[in-house]
């Protein structure tokens, strides 16, 4: 299948061409964020305080990577699981966040998050770290370093490789792949 | 009398970690050559030569397989004629965690409380069980297990009269409910008998035992047969996007239970399935 390529930050225009079962790569800036910076982000919100860095067209992607060794730019860094996220996402796809990477399911608070504002859910292959890192070029804290593995990086990264799971009409590739090949 | 310096043990602990982290098992790498002649969808056909491209380049390069380090489970098996010298045999193990989690530029993922959650920053503590068995060896094994398969683990309480049957329906229900959350392909651990805690502790020990590997107990090895194929049919496949390929391997093992009771719990580990041994 061709590998469709994109830019961050995306456009809507973009969001709208990317469906279920599109094998991406990615160009751009790529945002930083799991458990514990969600946490302090939906909280900032909250207190109408500003985020870390402007979400409007942006992707974040949910990774705690391992430390850098010295020469590189990056440890290994594939997703973690994403439903974990869930109950702290729709606020920033209110703010404009166009996409967001991991891997596992979202609930359907989320999907209808993603079909109200305009965005993409993108799996990139869990347990891949060692390879996912060749792909980004450049990392940075950008807030909460004390955080450690759950500080906010901002990545530049050169054909990160992703598949659209879920769409922005909410078309889900863990539902239909799976109905084709199961036999029980 | 045989005396070992804890030392010993700490740098054992240390090198495993890192070993483990970075060069990933054999037998892992021989079910994904024999998954890739078996899986007929396309995209997991791609996904397994990605995960064995990622393994070959965390070999080479000498970095994680996976950025989930994990926390490090130790079963310390110490024989009854060995005299351990030289400090506390716990902060060793600490220690060697410490060292190798450092050293390896391995994540550190562990917090002191579980709900005030403040990164201990040096992946300490272990979890160390400690069995007295005969001889005059400490036999250490770590396995570092990784938390997106973790959360997708479960216990259960069946009746007796729920029997195999029960075990099976269980199994393939934790399995089908994590989807694609646990890294699929996955290793499947399963414990049944004994107590809530052993049956868990069960499930985390068959993970230790190589993928390939079949029960000594035949009823057993037909139970794990059933449930790898049983669980292959769910569709689920690499990476959860559809395909045969949804579990390497099913470990079970079992252990006396109550007349009351029937204890499972099922410990699911990503591909990226770390753990090792030594002998000292």
């Amino acid at each position: 299948m061709q590998k469709k390529r994109i830019n961050t930050p995306m456009t809507q225009e973009t969001v709208k061409a990317l469906k279920a079962g599109d094998q991406v790569l990615i160009s751009g800036t790529v945002y930083t964020g799991r458990d514990a910076a969600h946490l302090r982000m939906i909280k900032a919100l909250e207190n109408d305080e500003a985020l870390p860095f402007d979400v409007e067209g942006q992707v974040i992607y949910y990774v705690g990577p391992t430390p850098a060794k010295p020469g590189e730019v990056i440890g290994s860094c594939g997703p973690t699981t994403s439903y974990r996220m869930d109950d702290l996402t729709v606020p920033l796809l209110k703010k404009g966040l166009r996409g967001m990477i991991g891997k596992g399911e979202r609930n359907q608070t989320v999907i209808d998050g993603m079909k109200k504002f305009g965005a993409i859910y993108f799996a990139a292959i869990g347990g891949a770290g060692a390879l996912i890192a060749n792909s980004v070029k450049s990392s940075e804290i950008v807030a909460y370093e004390e955080l450690g593995p759950e500080a906010v990086r901002k990545l530049e990264v050169i054909d990160f490789p992703v598949i659209v799971v879920i769409d922005s009409e909410g078309k889900n590739l863990y539902e239909t792949e799976r109905e084709q090949y199961a036999t029980k | 009398m045989r005396t070992i310096d804890v030392s010993v043990i700490k740098e054992s602990i240390k090198h495993m970690c890192i070993d483990a982290n970075y060069n990933i098992g054999a037998d892992i790498q021989a079910a994904f050559h024999k998954s890739l002649e078996t899986e007929t969808s396309p995209i997991g056909k791609s996904i397994l030569v990605d995960l064995l491209e990622n393994a070959r380049i965390a070999g080479e390069k000498q970095v994680p397989i996976c950025q989930d380090t994990g926390m490090v489970v130790v079963f310390a098996e110490v024989g009854q004629d060995v005299h351990l010298v030289g400090g506390d045999v716990k902060m060793a193990i600490d220690q060697g965690i410490r060292e190798g989690y450092e050293e390896g530029y391995l994540r550190k993922s562990v917090v002191a409380d579980p709900l005030n959650r403040v990164n201990t920053k040096d992946n300490t503590p272990g979890i160390v069980y400690f069995d007295i068995v005969p001889g005059d060896q400490v036999k250490l094994k770590v396995a570092l297990k990784g938390f997106g398969s973790e959360n997708m683990s479960k216990t259960k309480m069946l009746k007796p009269s729920d029997g195999i049957k029960g075990v099976e329906a269980f199994v393939l229900e934790t399995v089908s409910l994590a989807g694609p959350n646990p890294c699929p392909p996955i290793v499947v651990g399963v414990g049944v008998g004994g107590t809530i805690e052993k049956a868990a502790l069960l499930a985390k020990q068959a993970l230790l035992r190589s993928v390939d590997d079949e029960s000594t107990l035949p009823h057993i090895k037909a139970l794990e047969k059933t449930l790898l194929e049983q669980i292959n049919q769910l569709g689920i496949g690499p990476q959860g996007l559809g395909g045969k390929t949804t579990a390497l391997g099913v470990n079970v093992e079992v252990f006396p239970t109550h007349i009351a009771g029937l204890p499972v719990a099922v410990n699911i580990n990503c591909h990226a399935s770390r753990h090792m041994e030594v002998i000292l």
